[in-house]
């Protein structure tokens, strides 16, 4: 099923949630919707689910508008982020509670329930209550529940939150796969981005009740056409310092009083216009060396991470997380060099925080 | 040069006082304990602990106007006679079967039945309206029962002055006293209505703490509003709702005050005299001055029982200690 939004609005009283949103979902696509908390990603489920009436705009599921349609009539399914299972109904219960609203005869409900619950592994739980699983059983119950009634339409509102680390790895690709073979769209909520990287074929990232961006993860992570989009898209996050950049002896170069970087011919071009204008560099874009032309930083902070070691380092009045080799075994006070590879940089315009490479 | 030894006989002392030491301590500490009970025990000891004491010990005396003295030695002595009395009163199981009427109609059409249905509808609706319509409800609840019995009077009472026969007049109808023609409907009307805003708020705080999630959940599901509440909110409400039932119960059994003030047991013989109303009739308010105190506590004596006995089958039964020890509505 298709879903297109149109200039969707959101006002609680003076409080505007959610702003000219404009969003296409394809049929059988699965959109992650990201942005931090506050964003109106939730709120934007909600206004799809029928629980919340758009206050202006239009919301159509394939051909029909369902602006004014009840949940009960939209053939939505959704898991949230609570679970929020029917705590006085055993598991049974939970998943065959759409069918008895249908009115589906007993027979085929047991039937149904059974089928759904042996693709979700919960089989062997229907007599037990909600309070008596774990976690990640209980997210199976409501995915069952969700997908009893055989919808057209998947919500998640942050179903993997409450759960530990290691389960939402595992969820995370269930989901998906599931997803994936029976073909539902889904739009999926969400405030982690490697969540949303990871699922999504296409990601609508959220601030302020505004859309920054609507792209596929490889486009959001290497051409971030805003400002919020590129350091909030990437963990740990991409660096920023104010530059100017200039053609010079041929080439162009990127300078502020600290650093002074050679800039590709491509992306140069396009900033040079600007003036001062905001750099953009991804940690692992950045790397320590031990010889030729590089900025001297002094490391204040070293934080292991296992495969990486995140340094957090200062030159002049820029402060840089950079991700080096944890064999280099180097210490906070040390001084390190810094090569920055700037194939990858990118350039915004201060005032509109609009990428000058992208737009 | 000597050794500083210790015998074992040092070790005992230094033991001993050790104890002692740690003994005062703990006598100490839990002395202040006790000092911070304390005016909290004193209250409940002489308010809630004596009385129960003197009136089962009235109640086995012929204490009455006759015979009036506040020396408890002088008090005449009659064992169980009041009870032999009590028990062959003619009028005694009228009046059981009218408390039992009483407490049972109104506990299910009001304290229980109106207060989920009000719960229910002011949850519903616009935030503030429910609230404002919550507030009017508890009124019935604060204003002074006097007050609150004097504008049902004037609504019920003969015409010219009650309000319903001014009605009556004006549409030429018959007029008469609705206190005399339907006492029972307006003891529980006007006991239902005071009745209903405590079931009201244990209600409205159980569907407000359920959460927004299950309850979208539900609608995403395909409910509509009413088979939510059929199939998730009352279910939910099943805690709250034997705990209403129980204080309600235990509360109606003693309460007499807007009964003596509306029909005070009438109209005719014991008509809307209930149990806790006799005790007050006989024991302060008896015909020609005569109070019966040793036979009116008597009667509060078997209240008494009544309502441990109760209370004692209430806690088992649904496990009482369980309900107030923690909140059964519960987040996933």
């Amino acid at each position: 099923m298709e879903v297109k939004i149109e200039n969707l609005k959101k006002q609680f009283g003076q409080v505007i949630g959610v702003k000219d949103l404009d969003l296409n979902v394809r049929d059988g696509e699965f959109v992650a919707l990201l942005g931090p908390s506050g964003c109106g990603k939730t709120t934007t489920l909600l206004m799809l689910a029928g629980i919340y009436k758009p206050t202006d705009g239009t919301i159509r599921f394939g051909d029909r508008v369902v602006n004014q349609v009840q949940p009960r009539d939209r053939n939505i399914g959704m898991v949230f982020q609570s679970y929020a299972l029917y705590p006085h109904m055993t598991v049974f219960g939970n998943i065959s509670y759409p069918l008895k609203l249908k009115k589906v005869p007993k027979q085929e409900q047991m039937e149904r329930v059974e089928r759904v619950a042996n693709t979700m592994g919960i089989g062997g739980l229907l007599d037990r209550r909600p309070g008596q699983l774990s976690g990640g059983q209980q997210q199976r119950v409501a995915l069952g529940r969700a997908l009893v009634k055989e919808p057209d339409i998947l919500l998640f509102d942050e179903p993997l939150s409450n759960l530990d680390a290691r389960l939402r790895l595992t969820m995370r690709s269930e989901i998906k796969q599931l997803q994936n073979r029976l073909g539902i769209t889904a739009i999926y909520v969400t405030h982690d981005q490697v969540e949303a990287m990871t699922m999504a074929d296409r990601i609508a990232v959220m601030n302020q009740g505004v859309l920054q961006a609507f792209d596929t993860p490889e486009d959001l992570y290497d051409r971030p056409k805003t400002l919020f989009v590129a350091g909030f898209v990437g963990n740990p996050p991409m660096n920023f310092a104010d530059v100017s950049v200039m053609a010079e002896h041929g080439g162009f170069t990127a300078r502020n009083e600290s650093i002074r970087l050679q800039v590709p011919a491509e992306r140069g071009q396009k900033a040079a216009a600007a003036g001062k204008v905001r750099m953009g560099i991804r940690p692992e874009d950045i790397h320590v060396v031990d010889e030729g032309d590089a900025v001297t930083a002094e490391v204040v902070i070293v934080e292991p991470l296992g495969r990486d070691a995140m340094l957090d380092v200062r030159f002049g009045s820029d402060q840089f997380l950079v991700l080096a080799d944890p064999q280099k075994h180097i210490r906070a006070g040390d001084q390190v060099k810094l090569h920055f590879d700037m194939d990858s940089v990118q350039f915004f315009d201060l005032q509109s925080e609009r990428s000058l490479l992208w737009n | 040069m000597t050794q500083p030894t210790t015998t074992l006989d040092d070790q005992f002392t230094a033991a001993e006082s050790r104890t002692r030491r740690s003994r005062k301590k703990s006598l100490s500490s839990n002395m202040a304990a006790y000092g911070f009970l304390a005016p909290a025990g004193f209250l409940v000891i002489t308010f809630f602990l004596v009385p129960v004491v003197i009136i089962f010990y009235l109640s086995m005396t012929n204490l009455s106007t006759s015979n009036f003295t506040t020396d408890l030695s002088a008090m005449q002595f009659v064992g169980l006679e009041n009870f032999r009395i009590l028990f062959n009163d003619q009028f005694a199981a009228k009046i059981f079967f009218n408390t039992v009427f009483y407490v049972l109609v109104t506990l299910s059409l009001f304290n229980v039945t109106l207060a989920l249905i009000v719960s229910l509808l002011s949850t519903h609706i616009e935030r503030r309206a429910g609230f404002a319509f919550r507030a009017i409800w508890i009124l019935p609840r604060i204003t002074a029962a006097t007050v609150y019995i004097m504008l049902w009077r004037r609504l019920a009472v003969e015409a010219p002055y009650g309000i319903i026969n001014q009605v009556n007049t004006l549409l030429g109808q018959t007029t008469y006293n609705y206190l005399d023609a339907r006492p029972w409907e307006f003891v529980i009307v006007v006991n239902g209505f005071i009745g209903v805003s405590f079931g009201m708020i244990i209600f409205t705080s159980a569907i407000e703490s359920i959460p927004k999630d299950l309850l979208n959940a539900s609608l995403v599901d395909g409910s509509t509003i009413l088979q939510r509440i059929r199939y998730v909110i009352l279910p939910l409400l099943r805690w709250p709702l034997l705990f209403v039932v129980t204080y309600q119960t235990l509360s109606l059994l003693t309460s007499f005050e807007q009964i003596l003030l509306l029909t005070d047991g009438g109209p005719g013989l014991y008509a809307t005299e209930v149990w806790s109303l006799t005790a007050y009739h006989r024991a302060l308010s008896n015909y020609f001055g005569n109070a019966q105190w040793g036979y009116g506590s008597a009667f509060a004596v078997v209240l008494v029982i009544i309502g441990v006995v109760l209370a004692v089958i209430y806690m088992r039964v649904f496990r009482f200690n369980e309900l107030v020890a923690e909140p059964k509505i519960e987040v996933l």
